[in-house]
């Protein structure tokens, strides 16, 4: 198996707080892994490192066998190849879905609008939303405002898709439709981290869970072991929380 | 019968909004009627004193006033109204203060193709807008050219332009060169590089704390200081440096009140796809910013508009300068309010403008986005 991110001995601090501890971790291509854990564990800023949103101050971060440093031009490949999808959309109020999606492949890969467009198009019927493209993003409710920002990261084709809590700003009743568009991403083959709550969908999608507190990974194990036999009584502690409620 | 009865509703209506709205309560009631009675009192004054009693070309034996002892309010005791024959007198001066008169048509000629340059910028969904904007950048170059002059026309010294060339000349050449160099300070505010940051820290908080005439002085005395021997650059042009300069850092400052109210996530998330620092600030961040700036960028273009009339100070002759100039004149002295309040009009005319074309664009991109 490829292994598309490798993180060894990752350390942040933000000025004395210690956020990230010591994490490793290894993603191979394909591969779908599920991270969790208390609110101020440090699961999103170690995702958001992995393309440099935040930058790491100790440690190492390879992502396609290129390492994250200040180096610009890297950091720029890298965001290219790596999709990220946020708690809060994040999509560009000032234009509308179709612009949404198809501006980076027109700035980025300097692609002709038709064409761009196009793709845009066939993303948007991906998640299932093409009848909205002209609107903009104020006009459209939370699940599908999330799914225009999933396909804005796929019009990219990126093949690592980093997902942030996506579902967390979402009505209860909004939040399958954004579930449904990943788990067929996932059956796609797509490299997928995400960090999420939602332990239905944990246990149908990843190949990997991890339980992150205080900084560290604590557990990392397959869906069967981490849900039926979890290891450190802080999983345990955290899992009857989570599934009893 | 249907008529009469929508008629009967109509005046129900208009009763009852003025009954609930002017007379509510005594106190509310009481304050309509001073209010009225004052508005009548100054409204009759003044158009008695500006229109109906007052003397345009002509006194009231029919005379052509030609200074002012022929005004009919210094002949006939009792008299008011205004004397607007030095309006008349004097307008080729107002307008283009002591530019050539047979050169004028050089002046007219730029007057009338501002709107033309301007309009491109001002309507997103103007027909062929395109080729407006390509005129946009023509015209400063055409409006130089045509008002300086060079080959094929005589030159005319920017000592002889005064008048509304020059408040217009300040006003919308300050705007314009402003704004780009604004948005350059605001980004660089805002900048992770220490230097580029504190350079625009510098030049921001030095321009905003010092008064604009300070700047003028400066500009004037001291501008040529800095350049090499022999480069001696017009008054205007000090001018113009000087609120060029004043009118950038207000609004860098409106800019970077724009810039601070976009959310963090909405440069996240152009990072994330691949956008660079400039394809970020151009296609995600000024859109947006400039857009929730737009009152306060506004607020400093009035405000700059009419600084422009402290230029009399360094001997430019703008609008108001001729209007003193006017004054100082024997034939004409004394006749303060009619130079005032015409010249407070032309002002306003353009103010006004402007800010009703501020809330226009605000409706219009609400009803964009949302």
């Amino acid at each position: 198996m490829e292994q598309v991110i490798q993180l060894e001995k990752v350390n942040k601090w933000y000025d004395d707080f210690h956020v990230l501890k010591d994490i490793d971790l290894s993603v191979q291509r394909g591969q779908k892994i599920v991270v969790c854990g208390p609110s101020g564990s440090g699961k999103s800023t170690m995702i958001r490192c992995i393309n440099r949103l935040e930058a790491h101050q100790k440690g190492q971060i390879v992502v396609h066998g290129t390492e994250l440093t200040n180096d610009l031009k890297n950091i720029d490949m890298i965001r290219k190849n790596v999709g990220m999808v946020f708690q809060q959309f994040n999509l560009f109020p000032h234009l509308s879905v179709i612009d949404n999606i198809s501006l980076a492949p027109i700035w980025v890969k300097k692609m002709p609008k038709k064409e761009a467009e196009d793709i845009a198009m066939s993303y948007l019927e991906k998640v299932k939303i093409p009848e909205q493209a002209q609107k903009f993003p104020g006009q459209l409710s939370g699940g599908q405002q999330q799914r225009v920002a999933i396909a804005r990261s796929l019009a990219m084709n990126p093949d690592i898709m980093l997902f942030d809590e996506p579902t967390s700003a979402l009505d209860p009743e909004m939040i399958k439709e954004v579930l449904d568009v990943m788990i067929q991403l996932a059956e796609e083959g797509m490299t997928m981290l995400v960090v999420t709550h939602e332990m239905g969908f944990a246990k149908t999608v990843a190949d990997q869970m991890i339980f992150m507190d205080e900084g560290r990974i604590i557990e990392q194990a397959t869906p069967d072991e981490f849900f039926n036999n979890p290891k450190s009584d802080r999983t345990k502690l955290f899992l009857s929380q989570i599934l009893n409620h | 019968m249907t008529t009469f009865s929508n008629q009967s509703l109509m005046r129900n209506k208009y009763y009852n909004w003025i009954i609930k709205n002017l007379f509510s309560s005594w106190v509310n009631s009481l304050m309509t009627v001073v209010a009225i009675i004052f508005i009548y009192e100054v409204g009759t004054f003044f158009l008695n004193w500006a229109i109906f009693g007052a003397d345009f070309r002509t006194n009231f034996q029919g005379e052509i006033i030609s200074d002012r002892t022929l005004c009919s309010k210094n002949i006939m005791p009792g008299e008011y109204g205004a004397c607007w024959a030095i309006i008349y007198a004097r307008w080729d001066q107002f307008m283009y203060g002591f530019y050539p008169i047979e050169q004028v048509w050089r002046v007219n000629f730029v007057y009338a193709l501002l709107p033309l340059a301007i309009i491109g910028i001002l309507f997103d969904k103007l027909p062929y807008r395109k080729y407006f904007i390509y005129f946009t950048f023509i015209y400063p170059f055409l409006a130089y050219f045509m008002l300086y002059g060079g080959p094929g026309l005589s030159v005319v010294g920017t000592n002889k332009w005064g008048g509304l060339l020059v408040t217009l000349f300040l006003g919308v050449t300050g705007i314009g060169l402003a704004f780009p160099l604004s948005i350059i300070l605001a980004l660089g505010r805002r900048s992770k590089m220490p230097i580029v940051k504190s350079l625009c820290v510098v030049f921001i908080e030095f321009i905003r704390g010092v008064p604009l005439i300070t700047l003028l002085f400066t500009a004037n005395v001291m501008l040529p200081l800095f350049l090499p021997d022999g480069v001696n650059p017009d008054n205007l042009l000090r001018a113009l440096v000087a609120v060029t300069l004043f009118q950038s850092a207000y609004m860098a400052e409106a800019i970077r009140g724009g810039l601070q109210a976009i959310p963090r996530g909405q440069i996240e998330a152009a990072q994330s796809l691949g956008l660079n620092y400039w394809q970020t600030t151009r296609k995600i961040i000024l859109p947006q910013a400039l857009k929730i700036a737009i009152p306060p960028i506004v607020n400093t273009c009035i405000g700059l508009f009419k600084d422009t009339s402290l230029v009399l100070i360094i001997g430019l002759f703008d609008l108001l300068g001729i209007g003193r100039a006017a004054l100082a004149d024997m034939t004409w002295t004394k006749l303060y309010y009619e130079v005032y309040v015409f010249i407070s009009l032309v002002f306003f005319i353009f103010c006004f403008g402007m800010s009703r074309y501020s809330l226009y664009l605000e409706k219009k991109l609400k009803t964009d986005n949302s």
